[in-house]
């Protein structure tokens, strides 16, 4: 393996729980819902993903424990907001709380203890590839997954009836509802996917980046993986532009430092964050594009009328 | 922490009228800590907290302990602070640089309450204290043990922030190397954070991608000590003893040890004998422990002990002149030994280390 291609890997390592996160809350944000608790999801879905991996000896049950964890955990701020139309920015929060908490509390026990990593899954042929291959077809399956739901969600959204539905309750609820489409549901999926794709993402940083569990080891993830969305307009090619941007940026600071550039690393550490603004503010100039794209129920609370 | 606030909320409520700890002897103290990231991190907040359950060991019933977990730097910990402070916390640890400034002002208002602040170096009023050790002992066993091992002649920093603390450790690690292999490399990256597992593991891997094949870190996760473990390179724990994370990577760990000192300062108060004071121990004190050497040869192993008993004893200071800037100038004569107070606010790097310091 060179140095190339040892960086470009780092580089996918970093991006992948980013753009995880950030798919599934652009799908929710698309419906119409504001969810801030990705932070909390995802935490809940690391915990569970490296206590699962440590109690039955399986990495691959650990990642299907974080989804699930993710997934179980958001349908509470679905519960909260959906049916008992509680405010989304607070429950959300609220999650964002409960999630660094409660998460503590589980992983207590686990605190010191090496973790499982997940095996990467060799794609026969392609991972033959000169130099690609073993960038993009020998790696975790976690990976994989998040490149399928960036190219599934792109498919959804615009291309499927159902996606068209879902993106008309997130412009207006109030008219879908009146067209028959059933708003509450729907969201209800879009909650659970945001949650599932959230849990994966924690799962990623506790049994594939960082095989171990510490409190609060999200720090701060989610809520980049929530910028992101924004600043991608909510589209979903434009988030995975997001999330490698981010992370290229972010291991390239690293290394500029390490070369010793000497370039101020207060600086360099500020650094992905403001490429990453402005490359993708820059992309979404177009004002009339982005008020197209930008759901316009985000956030609102929706009540039928009976 | 939820609960430890909620606690704390009751707490206020019930006993706002409490009367504050009087100057002389109490039966019971109650003893509160602030912590700067999550008691989990198996770092630097879990060595504190470890020190805080030993301090409830040994004192018992007559100790009461709170404490508050990943409270941000600046304006938020003021408030917790405060909160503690009202709560009828006797004597409150604040166990991070960036509470300095907040702890001098809470205990303006307090003066009946102690405050300890860890690692900074303001006593504004005359019931703050400081305290911290001196971690910069074992850096330099450590560079030393660095400069043994490493066959690429060059070890990677994961640094923290460009605090007197980590300059210290910097300078002492490449004082320690030095003194084994006079053209020993050192690369630092600053990762502006203490507690970021997937940060560090990056830092570790570009560090690592780099060429160097020892790494030690000033953060306080365990993620790159076990990139260290993944790619076969060599690496120092920190805080804790780490060796579960690389059984076949760690060559030592700095621990901290405060229990000792919880004990001592909060039986202080129960005397009523608490006064203001500077503590600033090392190994001699049982405050800088080292974790067994592990995965080197026999003779590393015998050199890294005798340095360590001599740092112990007093008979070597790991900042002994000659010693230069990184500019070149002199800042030590011959034999002559930095003081404390030149130490605790040192902000420039020892000649040869490449990395510009950020100011």
């Amino acid at each position: 393996m060179d140095m190339t291609q040892a960086i470009i890997l780092t580089i996918m390592t970093a991006a992948t729980p980013l753009l995880l996160a950030a798919i599934g809350e652009l799908v929710v944000e698309r419906s119409g819902v504001l969810n801030l608790g990705v932070e909390g999801m995802m935490i809940m879905g690391a915990v569970a993903a490296f206590a699962i991996a440590q109690l039955t000896g399986s990495a691959g049950l650990g990642a299907l424990g974080g989804l699930v964890a993710g997934m179980l955990f958001s349908l509470l701020f679905g519960f909260l907001t959906l049916t008992l139309v509680a405010n989304q920015v607070a429950t959300g929060l609220a999650l964002t709380i409960l999630g660094l908490g409660l998460s503590g509390m589980i992983g207590e026990a686990f605190i010191g203890l090496p973790g499982l990593k997940l095996a990467a899954i060799e794609i026969p042929l392609l991972s033959d590839i000169p130099f690609f291959g073993r960038l993009l077809f020998s790696q975790d399956p976690i990976f994989y997954t998040s490149i399928i739901a960036v190219i599934g969600v792109n498919w959804f959204l615009f291309r499927s009836r159902a996606g068209l539905r879902l993106r008309a309750i997130g412009d207006s609820h109030t008219s879908a509802h009146a067209l028959g489409v059933k708003v509450v549901r729907t969201r209800y999926l879009a909650v659970m996917f945001g949650g599932a794709c959230a849990g994966l993402a924690g799962a990623h940083l506790s049994i594939v980046y960082t095989p171990q569990w510490v409190e609060n080891m999200t720090a701060g993830r989610g809520w980049i993986a929530l910028a992101l969305v924004v600043f991608a307009s909510w589209r979903p090619t434009r988030v995975l532009a997001g999330a490698y941007l981010f992370g290229a940026v972010s291991i390239g600071q690293l290394h500029a430092q390490a070369l010793g550039l000497g370039i101020p690393s207060q600086f360099l550490s500020a650094l992905p964050y403001l490429a990453t603004i402005a490359v993708l503010v820059i992309i979404s100039l177009n004002r009339r594009m982005t008020l197209i794209n930008t759901p316009a129920s985000l956030g609102k609370s929706f009540v039928p009328e009976r | 922490m939820k609960k430890t606030l909620l606690l704390l909320a009751a707490a206020t409520a019930l006993a706002g009228i409490s009367a504050p700890a009087s100057a002389a002897g109490m039966d019971k103290v109650k003893a509160c800590f602030i912590y700067v990231g999550p008691v989990g991190d198996f770092g630097w907040s879990y060595q504190h907290d470890q020190g805080r359950l030993y301090a409830e060991e040994k004192l018992g019933d007559k100790l009461e302990t709170a404490y508050l977990e990943s409270v941000p730097e600046g304006a938020d910990s003021e408030r917790a602070i405060e909160r503690f402070a009202r709560s009828g916390c006797n004597i409150i640890f604040t166990t991070s640089f960036g509470y300095m400034d907040p702890t001098n002002k809470v205990a303006k208002d307090f003066p009946d309450v102690k405050f300890e602040h860890a690692t900074g170096y303001k006593t504004d009023h005359p019931n703050v204290a400081t305290y911290d050790s001196k971690f910069f002992q074992g850096r330099y066993v450590i560079g030393q043990i660095a400069a043994k091992v490493s066959e690429a002649g060059m070890a990677g920093y994961i640094a923290s922030f460009p605090i007197p603390e980590v300059v210290q450790g910097i300078n002492s690690f490449m004082l320690g190397a030095q003194s084994i292999n006079p053209d020993f490399k050192l690369k630092v990256v600053w990762v502006n954070t203490w507690f970021d597992p997937g940060k560090e593991a990056d830092a570790a891997k570009a560090l690592l991608d780099q060429g160097v094949d020892i790494l030690t870190q000033h953060t306080d996760s365990t993620a790159p000590m076990q990139v260290a473990a993944e790619r076969g390179a060599h690496a120092f724990g920190q805080a804790s003893d780490m060796i579960a994370f690389g059984p076949e990577t760690q060559l030592t760990s700095i621990i901290d040890d405060w229990g000792p000192y919880y004990v001592e300062r909060i039986s202080a108060v129960l005397d009523g004998t608490w006064e203001q004071s500077r503590t600033w121990a090392g190994m001699a004190e049982g405050h800088v422990v080292m974790a067994p050497y592990t995965n080197m040869p026999d003779d590393v192993k015998a050199m890294a002990e005798e340095t360590q008993a001599k740092i112990t004893s007093g008979e070597f200071h790991p900042f002994t002149g000659p010693i230069m800037k990184q500019d070149g100038s002199e800042w030590l004569a011959d034999g002559v030994v930095a003081e404390d107070g030149e130490l605790a606010g040192l902000n420039f790097y020892v000649k040869g280390i490449d990395d510009q310091l950020p100011q």
